[in-house]
């Protein structure tokens, strides 16, 4: 048993830090908010050329050859950072799902462009109504029609789906669980996109499919037998989630914590008072819970384990610790906190879009009890 | 990073296991609550001792194993998951012995430790006083020198094991003109000491685990001093890193967790949404105060006293233990409120008995408030008040 860092994932994490304050200044992460598109071309290609796209895919695609606990180290700092953008999108919910269920010939295809930064991937899964991650409640469908399946229905909260080249769709091509992955080319003239005004600023679209035709030839896998994937495909999101969010954490008891040892009242820091004292630990024991049972989903996720359980721990945990340690960094930072001029408001309102996104609290509380065999 | 054990980790854990269900099939024992503490049962001790399970991680010399702090760890959590009667030597192989062999002499080493190890010598601490709790440095115990021995006098509280210890670790003022954390030193007392007596306190689960101890000139020979004269607040601060370390505060009411589980599935409350949730939360949290738990023993393994890390994990895992006896009673409705003879009382009576005992969790070795000081002045770099 081994709880810290390697040396190289050290470096990664150091190297990963300096780049993303330099490059993403809060400033620039404001403008990529109110910005259509959400991210900056050059600043895509730079992340690409420092091998970031690649470094947890194979090598003979042009990859770094890393695992996905050294991505996860990453996603961890793209957490703190607030990153805009499709990286997340492009890499966890597109390329890695493309490596563990296309054929060697589609890898060969998507693979290299996606590690290039040439093309922007995505996932659509999520549909209108209550959502609970189970295949019985996706009605988007696909029907055959000689050489293409056309696609029909409605997507949400689709993560960057307005600029991805290519869309990573899950449809109904079999009444009950019959689920297949579709591998759609994101420009076609039959998908209507619009951008949601989320919390985050992050860039979730509602895709519409107007009888899009996808060529058969651009299945993911299996034939009716999509659901198995779409659930690892879920997982890994869940975790990718998750490192980001205790990057984000991470970083809001380290501004808090440097506020209440600047921040006088009553002639004294305010972080002497043991009041706040005691917040601060209980900031700090939240965010070291989501450290450590994050990382042992991303570990065992990265060892090939099961993990089911584990991922339901550290998700519903991150997902309310980082609602509690948000929640105190506010008290703790007082009025100045609720001000768009300071940046605590960038964690704020990215905690609660990672909460809800790939499943909450509640959500996963239900999973492991079905671990414990309740 | 590596979540997983070695093989022969898991082969040891498998080992503890196996001995006991052994031991819980040969009827020696029942597997209860709080047991580390107060089950005293000198045989299942001796049988642990036979193993070389007690003094782990202690150097071959004094008899011990120099196995690591994670061996040790995977040791108690099985221990405490089976609520085994370990409570004469745990104190000993948990803290006093490591104080002795931190701070202590040869002579000590030599004394204490083999006997320790072979489970002959059972410890109770002499910590806490009536007007010493959290400020355990306004202590008013005194020890005065006379010739080759000090002469005790004053009250101890809170004494834990001390009905059946040998020895107590005690902590009294040498230097009263010093300041309050510069005049305490720590003693090794015999418990069979004249004028030492032991007046057992009743707690609110009606249980007579803890004891006053009295000292009316006691005398203890000068070679029974632990370290330094007046080094002896540092030397606390040292050894509550080490009672705050392990499982026992997150596990220490285990039985009621399995149990409670257990009726929940035999009796389909388990399919209730409500408790599903609940008993699911509490599975969250015990996993993740187990991981904090398995952090502190990486620290001590790399040679460090834990600190901030230990106050960490004991503030969180008592509170997991507290929830869990709350929601144990929740789960069980009316029928949570009684007691372990009545009439009609569900799992053995645990969780009353429980939410009771629990109560004490968070104030044994340091409060949660001075724990979340501790981490915050230590581990954040806040200032002091």
């Amino acid at each position: 048993m081994k709880l810290t860092l390697t040396e190289e994932q050290e470096m990664l994490k150091k190297t990963a830090r300096d780049f993303l304050a330099e490059k993403f200044p809060k400033t620039f992460v404001k403008q990529m908010e109110e910005n259509e598109t959400g991210y900056s071309r050059e600043l895509w290609q730079e992340i690409a050329e420092l091998g970031w796209m690649g470094l947890a895919f194979p090598e003979k695609y042009g990859g770094g050859d890393m695992s996905f606990l050294d991505l996860a180290v990453l996603l961890e700092e793209m957490g703190r950072a607030c990153l805009p953008g499709p990286f997340f999108s492009t890499v966890v919910l597109g390329g890695l799902p493309i490596l563990d269920h296309s054929s060697e010939e589609q890898k060969q295809e998507y693979l290299p462009k996606l590690i290039r930064g040439e093309k922007i991937f995505t996932l659509a899964l999520t549909e209108p109504g209550y959502q609970n991650y189970d295949a019985s409640s996706v009605t988007v469908e696909a029907t055959p029609d000689d050489g293409n399946y056309i696609v029909t229905g409605t997507k949400l909260f689709v993560p960057d789906a307005h600029i991805a080249d290519y869309l990573l769709c899950v449809a109904r091509t079999k009444p009950k669980n019959g689920i297949t992955i579709f591998l759609a080319n994101a420009k076609n003239p039959r998908i209507n996109y619009t951008v949601l005004k989320t919390i985050a600023g992050d860039k979730l679209c509602e895709v519409v499919f107007d009888q899009m035709p996808v060529p058969k030839a651009n299945i993911l896998g299996q034939l009716n037998q999509g659901w198995g994937a779409v659930q690892k495909i879920i997982e890994r999101a869940a975790v990718g989630k998750c490192c980001e969010m205790v990057g984000n954490i991470q970083r809001v008891l380290e501004m808090t914590v440097d506020y209440a040892k600047e921040r006088k009242q009553f002639d004294r820091p305010i972080g002497s008072f043991q009041i706040i004292q005691h917040h601060c630990a209980d900031m700090a024991t939240d965010v070291d819970g989501a450290r450590f049972s994050i990382y042992q989903a991303a570990w065992m996720l990265s060892e090939g384990l099961p993990c089911t359980k584990e991922v339901a721990i550290a998700k519903a945990w991150a997902g309310e610790a980082s609602q509690r340690v948000l929640a105190l960094a506010h008290q703790i930072h007082g009025a100045i906190g609720v001000t768009i001029e300071h940046d605590l408001h960038f964690h704020t309102r990215r905690a609660k879009a990672a909460e809800l996104a790939f499943g909450d609290a509640d959500f996963y509380r239900e999973a492991v009890a079905r671990e414990m065999g309740l | 990073m590596d979540f997983s054990f070695t093989e022969e980790q898991n082969k040891f854990r498998q080992e503890v296991r196996n001995f006991l269900e052994e031991e819980i099939k040969k009827g020696y024992w029942e597997p209860a609550c709080d047991a580390w503490v107060q089950g005293f049962d000198p045989g299942f001790t001796k049988r642990v001792a036979e193993r070389g399970w007690i003094g782990l991680t202690w150097p071959k010399e004094y008899g011990g194993q120099e196995r690591s702090h994670i061996d040790r760890l995977i040791l108690t959590e099985e221990m405490l998951r089976y609520g085994t009667p370990a409570a004469c030597h745990w104190f000993g192989d948990r803290q006093v012995g490591g104080a002795i062999l931190s701070f202590g002499s040869d002579e000590l080493k030599k004394e204490f430790l083999p006997r320790i190890v072979k489970g002959e010598a059972y410890f109770g601490l002499g910590m806490s006083e009536p007007g010493a709790g959290s400020d355990l440095a306004s202590l008013q115990t005194r020890a005065v020198e006379d010739g080759d021995y000090y002469v005790i006098n004053g009250q101890k509280t809170w004494a834990s094991c001390a009905f059946f210890a040998h020895y107590f670790d005690v902590y009294a003022r040498t230097d009263p003109e010093a300041p309050q954390h510069r005049g305490i030193s720590e003693f090794i007392v015999d418990a069979q000491s004249p004028g030492l007596s032991r007046i057992p306190m009743t707690d609110i689960t009606g249980t007579e685990a803890w004891n006053d101890i009295f000292f009316d000139n006691v005398r203890v020979h000068k070679r029974y001093l632990i370290g330094e004269k007046n080094r002896g607040f540092y030397q606390v601060l040292h050894q509550l890193d080490y009672e705050r370390s392990g499982m026992e505060r997150l596990m220490g009411n285990y039985p009621l967790f399995e149990a409670i589980i257990q009726f929940a599935k035999e009796n389909k409350l388990s399919q209730e949404p409500v408790i599903r949730n609940k008993l699911a939360q509490l599975q969250i949290e015990f996993e993740v105060g187990r991981l904090l738990i398995y952090r502190v023993a990486l620290v001590m393994e790399e040679g460090r006293a834990p600190n901030w890390e230990s106050a960490m994990s004991k503030a969180y895992s008592t509170a997991f233990e507290q929830k869990l006896a709350n929601a144990a009673m929740e789960v069980l409705g009316p029928y949570g409120q009684l007691v372990s003879d009545s009439k009609l009382a569900p799992i053995r009576g645990l969780a009353v008995h429980s939410y009771l005992g629990s109560k004490g969790y968070s104030l044994q070795a340091g409060t949660s408030e001075i724990l979340k000081n501790v981490l915050a002045i230590r581990g954040l770099g806040l200032p002091s008040s």
